[in-house]
Protein backbone atom coordinates (compact mmCIF):
# COMPACT_ATOMS: atom_id res chain seq x y z
CA UNK A 1 0.00 0.00 0.00
CA UNK A 2 3.03 2.43 1.04
CA UNK A 3 4.88 1.20 -2.27
CA UNK A 4 1.65 2.37 -3.70
CA UNK A 5 2.10 6.18 -3.01
CA UNK A 6 4.96 6.32 -4.78
CA UNK A 7 3.54 5.74 -7.83
CA UNK A 8 0.93 8.77 -7.03
CA UNK A 9 3.28 11.26 -9.66
CA UNK A 10 3.58 8.89 -12.37
CA UNK A 11 0.23 8.17 -12.47
CA UNK A 12 -0.67 12.11 -12.13
CA UNK A 13 1.85 12.62 -15.38
CA UNK A 14 0.61 9.60 -17.40
CA UNK A 15 -3.21 11.48 -16.77
CA UNK A 16 -2.07 15.06 -17.76
CA UNK A 17 0.10 13.25 -20.53
CA UNK A 18 -3.42 11.82 -22.27
CA UNK A 19 -5.01 15.09 -21.41
CA UNK A 20 -2.72 17.02 -23.43
CA UNK A 21 -1.97 14.34 -26.15
CA UNK A 22 -6.16 14.84 -27.18
CA UNK A 23 -5.86 18.54 -27.67
CA UNK A 24 -2.59 17.72 -30.14
CA UNK A 25 -3.25 18.54 -33.51
CA UNK A 26 -6.89 20.49 -32.94
CA UNK A 27 -7.36 23.99 -34.42
CA UNK A 28 -6.75 26.30 -31.91
CA UNK A 29 -8.76 29.22 -33.43
CA UNK A 30 -11.61 26.83 -33.45
CA UNK A 31 -14.56 28.41 -31.26
CA UNK A 32 -18.33 26.64 -30.99
CA UNK A 33 -21.28 29.09 -32.29
CA UNK A 34 -23.18 30.27 -29.55
CA UNK A 35 -26.10 30.09 -32.57
CA UNK A 36 -25.77 27.04 -33.81
CA UNK A 37 -29.46 25.34 -33.22
CA UNK A 38 -30.91 29.04 -32.78
CA UNK A 39 -33.46 30.77 -35.41
CA UNK A 40 -31.74 32.92 -37.21
CA UNK A 41 -31.85 36.99 -35.72
CA UNK A 42 -33.92 39.61 -36.47
CA UNK A 43 -32.44 41.93 -38.77
CA UNK A 44 -33.14 44.46 -41.67
CA UNK A 45 -30.56 44.85 -44.26
CA UNK A 46 -30.82 46.47 -47.50
CA UNK A 47 -31.14 44.27 -50.78
CA UNK A 48 -28.35 44.88 -53.25
CA UNK A 49 -30.30 44.18 -56.08
CA UNK A 50 -33.30 46.34 -55.69
CA UNK A 51 -32.24 48.71 -53.09
CA UNK A 52 -35.07 48.10 -50.72
CA UNK A 53 -34.77 47.08 -47.00
CA UNK A 54 -35.84 43.61 -46.50
CA UNK A 55 -35.84 41.24 -43.18
CA UNK A 56 -36.63 37.40 -42.40
CA UNK A 57 -39.16 36.57 -44.61
CA UNK A 58 -36.88 37.53 -47.86
CA UNK A 59 -34.89 34.66 -46.79
CA UNK A 60 -35.33 31.41 -48.75
CA UNK A 61 -37.38 29.00 -47.85
CA UNK A 62 -34.65 26.14 -48.64
CA UNK A 63 -31.70 25.02 -47.00
CA UNK A 64 -29.23 27.69 -47.81
CA UNK A 65 -25.86 28.87 -47.21
CA UNK A 66 -25.06 32.45 -45.28
CA UNK A 67 -21.85 33.61 -46.62
CA UNK A 68 -20.24 36.85 -45.39
CA UNK A 69 -17.98 38.42 -47.44
CA UNK A 70 -15.99 41.31 -48.47
CA UNK A 71 -13.86 43.23 -51.37
CA UNK A 72 -11.08 44.02 -48.57
CA UNK A 73 -10.56 40.27 -47.72
CA UNK A 74 -8.41 38.20 -49.75
CA UNK A 75 -9.57 35.21 -48.20
CA UNK A 76 -12.99 35.78 -49.79
CA UNK A 77 -11.02 36.60 -53.02
CA UNK A 78 -9.89 33.10 -52.95
CA UNK A 79 -13.00 31.46 -52.02
CA UNK A 80 -15.47 33.02 -54.07
CA UNK A 81 -14.53 30.84 -57.49
CA UNK A 82 -15.69 27.85 -55.54
CA UNK A 83 -18.64 29.20 -54.52
CA UNK A 84 -19.59 29.90 -57.88
CA UNK A 85 -19.24 26.27 -58.38
CA UNK A 86 -21.42 25.33 -55.99
CA UNK A 87 -24.46 27.75 -57.14
CA UNK A 88 -23.80 26.42 -60.31
CA UNK A 89 -24.91 22.88 -58.44
CA UNK A 90 -27.63 24.04 -57.44
CA UNK A 91 -26.58 25.28 -54.01
CA UNK A 92 -28.62 28.58 -52.63
CA UNK A 93 -26.27 30.85 -51.49
CA UNK A 94 -27.30 34.11 -49.70
CA UNK A 95 -23.91 37.02 -49.44
CA UNK A 96 -24.06 39.14 -47.09
CA UNK A 97 -21.44 41.99 -47.84
CA UNK A 98 -19.48 42.84 -44.85
CA UNK A 99 -18.34 46.04 -43.98
CA UNK A 100 -17.88 47.09 -47.25
CA UNK A 101 -18.11 49.96 -49.98
CA UNK A 102 -21.32 49.04 -52.05
CA UNK A 103 -19.87 50.43 -55.78
CA UNK A 104 -16.83 48.02 -55.08
CA UNK A 105 -18.80 44.74 -54.31
CA UNK A 106 -21.56 45.76 -56.93
CA UNK A 107 -18.11 45.78 -59.66
CA UNK A 108 -16.73 42.75 -58.01
CA UNK A 109 -19.95 40.63 -58.89
CA UNK A 110 -19.76 41.75 -62.50
CA UNK A 111 -16.02 41.10 -63.05
CA UNK A 112 -15.90 37.46 -61.00
CA UNK A 113 -19.72 36.30 -61.43
CA UNK A 114 -22.73 36.68 -58.50
CA UNK A 115 -22.86 33.02 -56.95
CA UNK A 116 -25.61 34.76 -54.51
CA UNK A 117 -28.99 34.49 -55.06
CA UNK A 118 -29.61 37.35 -52.78
CA UNK A 119 -26.82 39.93 -51.41
CA UNK A 120 -27.54 41.77 -48.97
CA UNK A 121 -25.53 44.92 -47.14
CA UNK A 122 -24.15 44.94 -43.93
CA UNK A 123 -22.48 48.13 -44.04
CA UNK A 124 -21.90 48.55 -40.39
CA UNK A 125 -21.27 45.07 -39.62
CA UNK A 126 -24.46 44.99 -37.05
CA UNK A 127 -25.74 42.18 -38.77
CA UNK A 128 -22.64 40.27 -38.35
CA UNK A 129 -21.87 41.20 -34.74
CA UNK A 130 -25.63 39.97 -34.15
CA UNK A 131 -24.47 36.48 -35.94
CA UNK A 132 -21.35 35.99 -33.77
CA UNK A 133 -19.16 36.52 -36.80
CA UNK A 134 -15.09 37.11 -36.11
CA UNK A 135 -14.29 38.14 -39.89
CA UNK A 136 -14.52 36.95 -43.58
CA UNK A 137 -15.30 34.84 -44.72
CA UNK A 138 -17.71 33.09 -42.86
CA UNK A 139 -20.57 30.51 -43.89
CA UNK A 140 -23.44 29.31 -41.49
CA UNK A 141 -25.63 26.62 -42.75
CA UNK A 142 -29.33 27.54 -42.20
CA UNK A 143 -31.92 25.39 -42.34
CA UNK A 144 -35.74 26.10 -44.49
CA UNK A 145 -37.02 26.78 -41.59
CA UNK A 146 -34.29 29.82 -40.67
CA UNK A 147 -32.31 27.44 -37.98
CA UNK A 148 -28.44 28.37 -38.28
CA UNK A 149 -27.21 24.48 -38.44
CA UNK A 150 -23.08 25.04 -38.64
CA UNK A 151 -20.75 27.85 -38.80
CA UNK A 152 -17.78 27.48 -40.51
CA UNK A 153 -14.90 30.06 -40.75
CA UNK A 154 -12.48 30.63 -42.88
CA UNK A 155 -12.35 29.71 -47.03
CA UNK A 156 -15.01 26.92 -48.17
CA UNK A 157 -13.42 24.81 -50.54
CA UNK A 158 -14.25 21.31 -51.56
CA UNK A 159 -13.05 19.66 -48.06
CA UNK A 160 -15.37 22.21 -46.20
CA UNK A 161 -18.41 21.58 -48.72
CA UNK A 162 -18.32 17.83 -47.62
CA UNK A 163 -19.24 18.72 -44.26
CA UNK A 164 -21.62 21.67 -44.91
CA UNK A 165 -22.98 18.97 -47.16
CA UNK A 166 -24.02 17.09 -44.43
CA UNK A 167 -26.19 19.92 -42.73
CA UNK A 168 -27.98 20.74 -45.51
CA UNK B 1 19.15 76.69 -38.33
CA UNK B 2 18.90 72.99 -37.21
CA UNK B 3 17.76 73.77 -33.58
CA UNK B 4 14.72 75.44 -34.99
CA UNK B 5 13.94 72.66 -37.89
CA UNK B 6 14.30 70.20 -34.80
CA UNK B 7 11.70 72.73 -32.69
CA UNK B 8 9.02 73.13 -35.23
CA UNK B 9 9.67 68.95 -35.99
CA UNK B 10 8.83 68.73 -32.17
CA UNK B 11 5.84 71.24 -32.48
CA UNK B 12 3.76 69.27 -35.14
CA UNK B 13 5.10 65.63 -33.43
CA UNK B 14 3.03 66.93 -29.86
CA UNK B 15 0.38 67.93 -31.92
CA UNK B 16 0.05 65.37 -34.33
CA UNK B 17 -0.24 62.71 -31.18
CA UNK B 18 -2.37 64.99 -29.41
CA UNK B 19 -4.89 65.13 -31.97
CA UNK B 20 -4.59 61.08 -32.37
CA UNK B 21 -4.98 60.47 -28.68
CA UNK B 22 -8.64 63.31 -29.16
CA UNK B 23 -10.09 60.54 -31.63
CA UNK B 24 -10.05 57.95 -28.98
CA UNK B 25 -11.33 59.77 -25.94
CA UNK B 26 -15.29 58.78 -25.62
CA UNK B 27 -17.24 61.08 -23.90
CA UNK B 28 -19.78 59.67 -21.37
CA UNK B 29 -22.65 61.39 -18.72
CA UNK B 30 -20.76 60.01 -16.15
CA UNK B 31 -17.11 59.12 -14.83
CA UNK B 32 -19.55 55.90 -13.60
CA UNK B 33 -19.78 54.91 -16.75
CA UNK B 34 -16.55 55.54 -17.88
CA UNK B 35 -15.34 53.29 -15.22
CA UNK B 36 -18.26 50.65 -16.26
CA UNK B 37 -16.57 50.85 -19.55
CA UNK B 38 -13.21 50.45 -18.85
CA UNK B 39 -14.09 47.48 -16.65
CA UNK B 40 -15.63 45.86 -19.36
CA UNK B 41 -13.75 46.10 -22.21
CA UNK B 42 -10.78 44.48 -19.93
CA UNK B 43 -13.04 41.30 -18.98
CA UNK B 44 -14.26 41.03 -22.48
CA UNK B 45 -11.88 38.71 -24.70
CA UNK B 46 -12.28 39.62 -28.42
CA UNK B 47 -13.72 36.47 -30.17
CA UNK B 48 -10.76 37.29 -33.29
CA UNK B 49 -7.29 37.36 -31.19
CA UNK B 50 -8.18 35.12 -28.46
CA UNK B 51 -5.76 35.69 -26.17
CA UNK B 52 -6.06 39.57 -25.83
CA UNK B 53 -9.48 41.75 -24.20
CA UNK B 54 -10.99 44.28 -26.61
CA UNK B 55 -9.56 46.96 -25.08
CA UNK B 56 -5.87 45.47 -26.13
CA UNK B 57 -6.89 44.53 -29.49
CA UNK B 58 -7.14 46.13 -32.79
CA UNK B 59 -9.36 43.46 -34.78
CA UNK B 60 -11.86 45.17 -37.05
CA UNK B 61 -14.65 43.13 -35.32
CA UNK B 62 -13.51 44.10 -31.52
CA UNK B 63 -13.73 47.70 -32.24
CA UNK B 64 -16.90 47.21 -33.65
CA UNK B 65 -17.68 45.38 -30.12
CA UNK B 66 -15.85 47.90 -27.88
CA UNK B 67 -18.16 50.67 -29.88
CA UNK B 68 -21.56 48.38 -28.82
CA UNK B 69 -20.36 48.36 -25.35
CA UNK B 70 -20.22 52.31 -25.71
CA UNK B 71 -23.39 52.01 -26.94
CA UNK B 72 -25.30 49.96 -24.90
CA UNK B 73 -23.80 51.74 -21.32
CA UNK B 74 -25.00 55.52 -22.97
CA UNK B 75 -28.29 53.84 -23.56
CA UNK B 76 -28.53 53.67 -19.60
CA UNK B 77 -28.26 49.31 -20.13
CA UNK B 78 -26.55 47.39 -17.50
CA UNK B 79 -23.35 45.40 -16.96
CA UNK B 80 -25.55 42.39 -17.25
CA UNK B 81 -27.49 43.68 -20.07
CA UNK B 82 -24.36 44.00 -22.40
CA UNK B 83 -22.51 40.82 -20.86
CA UNK B 84 -25.73 38.90 -21.78
CA UNK B 85 -25.96 40.18 -25.44
CA UNK B 86 -22.29 39.36 -25.87
CA UNK B 87 -22.75 35.69 -24.67
CA UNK B 88 -25.73 35.44 -26.42
CA UNK B 89 -23.48 35.90 -29.83
CA UNK B 90 -20.80 34.86 -29.05
CA UNK B 91 -20.93 32.12 -26.13
CA UNK B 92 -19.25 32.33 -22.49
CA UNK B 93 -16.11 32.13 -24.77
CA UNK B 94 -15.91 35.78 -24.59
CA UNK B 95 -16.05 35.72 -20.71
CA UNK B 96 -12.51 36.47 -19.03
CA UNK B 97 -14.36 36.03 -15.68
CA UNK B 98 -16.66 32.77 -16.28
CA UNK B 99 -19.72 31.74 -14.96
CA UNK B 100 -20.27 29.60 -12.15
CA UNK B 101 -22.06 26.88 -12.91
CA UNK B 102 -21.53 23.14 -13.15
CA UNK B 103 -19.02 22.81 -16.14
CA UNK B 104 -16.80 25.73 -14.45
CA UNK B 105 -17.40 24.19 -10.60
CA UNK B 106 -13.68 22.90 -11.17
CA UNK B 107 -12.26 25.75 -12.68
CA UNK B 108 -13.53 27.51 -9.32
CA UNK B 109 -13.26 25.50 -6.81
CA UNK B 110 -11.06 23.12 -7.96
CA UNK B 111 -7.12 25.51 -6.42
CA UNK B 112 -9.05 25.52 -3.09
CA UNK B 113 -9.58 21.97 -3.12
CA UNK B 114 -6.06 21.13 -3.94
CA UNK B 115 -4.93 23.40 -0.92
CA UNK B 116 -7.36 21.89 1.38
CA UNK B 117 -5.99 18.34 0.36
CA UNK B 118 -2.32 19.63 0.65
CA UNK B 119 -2.90 21.00 4.04
CA UNK B 120 -4.03 17.55 4.84
CA UNK B 121 -1.24 15.29 4.13
CA UNK B 122 1.14 18.20 5.09
CA UNK B 123 -0.74 17.99 8.56
CA UNK B 124 -0.25 14.33 8.54
CA UNK B 125 3.16 13.85 6.91
CA UNK B 126 4.01 17.01 10.12
CA UNK B 127 2.12 14.48 13.01
CA UNK B 128 3.51 11.24 11.46
CA UNK B 129 6.88 12.13 11.62
CA UNK B 130 6.68 13.69 15.65
CA UNK B 131 4.98 10.11 16.65
CA UNK B 132 7.68 8.72 15.10
CA UNK B 133 9.99 10.57 16.96
CA UNK B 134 8.67 10.82 20.12
CA UNK B 135 8.66 7.11 19.77
CA UNK B 136 12.16 6.82 19.06
CA UNK B 137 12.78 9.64 21.97
CA UNK B 138 11.34 6.93 24.51
CA UNK B 139 13.41 3.91 22.88
CA UNK B 140 16.38 5.88 23.53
Amino acid sequence: MKKLLFFIPLIAFIALGVVFYQQLGKDTEYMPSALVGQPMPEFKLVDMASDSVVSNEAMPDEPYLLNFWATWCPSCSAEHAYLGELAEQGVNIVGIDYKDETPAAKQWLVERGNPYSLVLLDEMGKFGVDMGITGAPETFVVSATGKILYRHQGVVNEEVWQTLKEYM
Amino acid sequence: MIGRCLASLLVVLATWSSTSIANDVLAFDAPEQQQRYRILIEELRCPKCQNQNLEDSNAGIAIDLRNQVYKMINDGQSNEQIIDYMVARYGEFVLYRPVHNASTALLWYGPFALVVIGTLIFVLVIVRNKRHQSKKDSES
